[in-house]
Formats: C-alpha cells, structure tokens, sequence
C-alpha cells in the first residue's frame, strides 16, 4: 500500500500540515490501514528529499505545512494512470499455512481449514455490518463513498478467501478419496506413494 | 441449556431432527440430528456443498415435509403434532417461504400470486391488493404488478416469489436461495429487505451459497452430509475496524 501516493493525493487538494495529513488518510479509508504520524513525516521527508513534495511555511501554531511540487503532479497522475502491479503477489500467510500443513504428517488440514473458514466468515459479517451503517449513514459526501469501496473491497476480498477455502475443504476431500482408493493396490509401497501424491498436488494449489 | 434461560422462544425451534430417504442399500441421510433454534429478530444463514441438506432442513422447518426423527416447532406449536388442516394454517399464516424454483402460480398476476395467502386467510381482496403492492413496492418492483410470471425475467419472478413470502405478519421467514437469479446490487438490496424485517423482529432462514450474502445474516451454520459441523458466533465480540472507524469518524467530524 503506497502512503507516498496516498499523502501526494491529499497534498494535492492544498498544502496541509502533518497530523491533518493523517487524519485526512484515515477518514478516507476508514482507519483500515492506521497511519502513525511518524511514519507520515518519515514519507514527507522521502518526498521532500525527491522533490515531490516541499515545505510552504507555518501557521501561528507553529504547524509545518508541506505544498505538492509540479513534479509531484506528475508523479500523481502517473500513479492513477498506471495499474498496481498484481504479477508479484505479496506473501499470504494463510497460503503459505495450508501449504506446509498438507505436507506436515499429523495436522488436520480440513481443521485448519473450518478454523479459518469460521474466522473468516465472521469478519465478513462483522464488515458487512459496517457496510449496513455506512449506507444508511451515506450523507451523499465524498468521504462516505471512498469509505465504503474501501470496505467493499474487503467484503469482496473476504468472500473470495472464503470461496476458495470452500474448494480447499473439496479439494481435500477429493485427494482423500482418491489416496483410499489408491492404497490397497500397493500396500507395501503405501508411505512413499502417498507423499509423492501429496507433492504433486502441492505444486498445483 | 434449559429454556428458561433464553431471553425470547425461538420461534423456530428442530429438536434433533432427521430426515432419511429410501431404505436399505439405497438409504439417504439427508439431514442427521440437527439442533438448531432461530430468536425472534434473528437472520440465520445455512451454507454448505450442495447435496448436504440445505433445502430439505428449509421444507422441514417451513413444514413441508416431515423428520423421520426428532420435531419441529414454529412458535411453540410441534407440527408433527398437527391435523394436515391446522398444519397449512400455519404455514399460511406464521411461515413465509421463497422456494429454490419460486412456485408461482402461472395464471395469476404478480400481485394476485403475492395476495393469494392473505386472501385464503380471509383478508378482504381490497385489503390483500393493497398489501402485496406495498410488499412490490418494498422490493422495488412495483411496476410488475398486473404482470404474469411467464412475462418476467427469472430475477423478477424471484423478487415476486420474495414479495409473497414477506406479505402479512409472518414471524419466520424461510427461503432457499433467494438471491440466486439476482445481479450483485439487487441480491443486496433484497437481503437489506429481509434484513430489516429481521430487525422489526421476525425471525428468518435462508439458504445461501454466497459468503457475501451469507454476511448479513447474525449467525451462519454451515451443513456437510446432513450434519450440522460448524457456526459462526450469535454475538462478536466487536470487529477489527469497528473501533477504528469510529474514531475516524470522530476526527473526520472535528
Ligand atoms: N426425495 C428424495 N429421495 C431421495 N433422496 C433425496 C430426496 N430429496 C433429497 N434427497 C437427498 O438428500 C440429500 C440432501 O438434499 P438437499 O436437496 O437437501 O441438498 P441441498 O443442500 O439443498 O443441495 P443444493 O445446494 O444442490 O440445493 C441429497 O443427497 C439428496 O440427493
Ligand atoms: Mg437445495
């Protein structure tokens, strides 16, 4: 998640002062993502230092306002006109769990799996919750609307986690199934067979 | 867990019921000993793959079939208990249903199809009229009115197949995919439907195959094999986001 580009948009609309940066990020996205007002000046001090952004005087409260560049301008336009990169997924915890549980003997993956399915679905309910106040909260301004696609965007997250753990817990079943029927055509073999099975379909998920 | 202990009886209530089809070799447990209770102001969602029970646990609950173990009960009444006269009593009066294929009868308008129960239950033709236009009204079809099923679009026919489930002052609301021929924003905006109705107070039961729609529910069970395996928790403890929204909310507002 870019908070250079994310402060560069805000900038953008007049100079602003540190804190107000902050609390302007956060009413836009819900505090999904809480920014701490260290980590906003670190970021104003890189765009400072590459020329994005820089320092336009202080109010009588001794506040540090920062002006989007002309060069920062550009930057912001090239942000929205060019996709996020989605060809180097980020690491899933949960993608990486249910990788080494398939392959460690003695963990119930399809436990793993509920367990997951469970929370998940949970969280849904309780975004989907959300979702129900901001709409009969939406007063028509522009910052209940960038609320609510960013929730949105969790919702439809969320149920895509949920659908394909769903397929996991088939997926599962399936493997099962087919490991059963495959075992008493080789008993002695058994244990090398399975793992190598059970590689096989590793590599596919 | 005794009663006495609830807050409210549930208006529904399947005590270890189970449902079996065929025998012998060809045996079916569609459903195995499923307890579940559905509150006064309570939307439960059942999910699970399919073959596993969902619509059979809906026809048992709405009482249009019968557990070969175990009873069902719809605001304190067992319907195993009941004459099939009283027993269609109920479900015209206590139960609504939206049926997976919707039921609508084929030479009836939209309108006369949504007031057909109330009218069966003496509700003067005027009064029914004038009731299932409001329920149209509610699901933003009120122009379909005077249309006739085959004349609709699959997501009409389903709005209408809602619309007549809602009619009246039915406590428990059954319905088997009800957003399953609807587009992402009309599924939603029926499930805010049944949601407020929830919030007024009835208790409700859908099946669903969607996470998405299965989130406004309070409570989702999921079903494997007839069994009941898992839920979510009635009550959250409170989201992730909701205390930092809030505190968003509050800077925002200063
Ligand atoms: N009349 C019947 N005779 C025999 N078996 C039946 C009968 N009705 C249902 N079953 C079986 O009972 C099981 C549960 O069926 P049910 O219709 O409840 O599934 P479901 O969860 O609603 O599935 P779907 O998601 O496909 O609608 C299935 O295995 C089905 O084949
Ligand atoms: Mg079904």
């Amino acid at each position: 998640m870019s908070i250079r580009h994310g402060l560069l948009a805000l900038l953008d609309q007049g100079p602003r002062y540190g804190y107000q940066l902050r609390t302007e990020f956060e009413a836009r996205t819900g505090a999904t993502w809480p920014l701490n007002v260290g980590q906003v000046y670190t970021t104003l001090g890189r765009l400072e230092r590459d020329g994005l952004v820089e320092a336009a005087g202080e109010d009588d409260e001794g506040h540090q306002f920062y002006a989007v560049t002309d060069e920062g301008r550009v930057e912001l336009r090239r942000w929205f006109d060019t996709p996020v990169p989605r060809t180097n997924p980020p690491r899933d915890e949960l993608a990486i769990k249910l990788a080494m549980a398939v392959a460690i003997p003695g963990v119930d993956v399809a436990a793993v799996v509920h367990g997951q399915r469970r929370h998940s679905m949970q969280a849904l309910q309780d975004y989907t919750r959300l979702k129900g106040r901001a709409l009969a909260a939406d007063t028509g301004s522009g910052g209940d609307l960038a609320w609510l696609l960013v929730l949105e965007q969790l919702i439809f997250q969320t149920e895509a986690e949920i659908r394909w753990l769903d397929h996991c817990e088939s997926r599962l079943a399936q493997h099962a199934e087919r490991t059963a029927t495959a075992e008493p055509s080789e008993p002695a073999a058994a244990p090398p067979a399975r793992r190598a099975v059970k590689s096989r379909d590793r590599g596919r998920t | 867990m005794t009663e006495q202990l609830k807050p409210a009886d549930p208006v529904l209530h399947l005590d270890r019921v189970s449902r079996t089809h065929g025998h012998g070799a060809a045996e079916v447990h569609a459903l195995r000993a499923v307890d579940l209770r559905v509150h006064p102001g309570e939307l439960v969602a059942v999910m699970g793959p399919s073959g596993s029970g969902k619509s059979t646990l809906l026809t048992l609950a709405g009482g249009l079939d019968s557990p070969t173990d175990g009873r069902v009960i719809v605001e304190g009444t067992v319907l195993g208990d009941l004459d099939r006269k009283k027993l269609a009593a109920v479900r015209r009066r206590s139960v609504g249903y939206v049926f997976q294929d919707y039921n609508l009868i084929p030479a009836l308008t939209a309108a006369e199809n949504i007031a057909l129960p109330r009218e069966l239950d003496g509700t003067s033709a005027r009064a029914a009229r004038r009731e299932a236009l409001a329920a149209l009204e509610e699901l933003n079809i009120g122009e379909l009115a005077d249309r006739f099923p085959d004349d609709m679009s699959g997501g009409q026919q389903q709005r209408v197949a809602i619309a007549r489930a809602l009619i009246g002052d039915r406590r428990l609301v059954l319905a088997d995919e009800p957003t399953g021929a609807l587009d992402s924003t009309t599924g939603e905006s029926v499930l805010a439907v049944l949601r407020a109705r929830c919030d007024a107070g009835a208790a409700a039961m859908m099946v669903t195959h969607e996470a998405r729609h299965a989130a406004w529910a309070d409570r989702v069970v999921f079903l494997r094999d007839g069994l009941l395996v898992d839920e979510t928790a009635r009550q959250d403890a409170g989201s992730l986001l909701v205390t930092a929204a809030t505190n968003a909310r509050k800077d925002g507002d200063r």
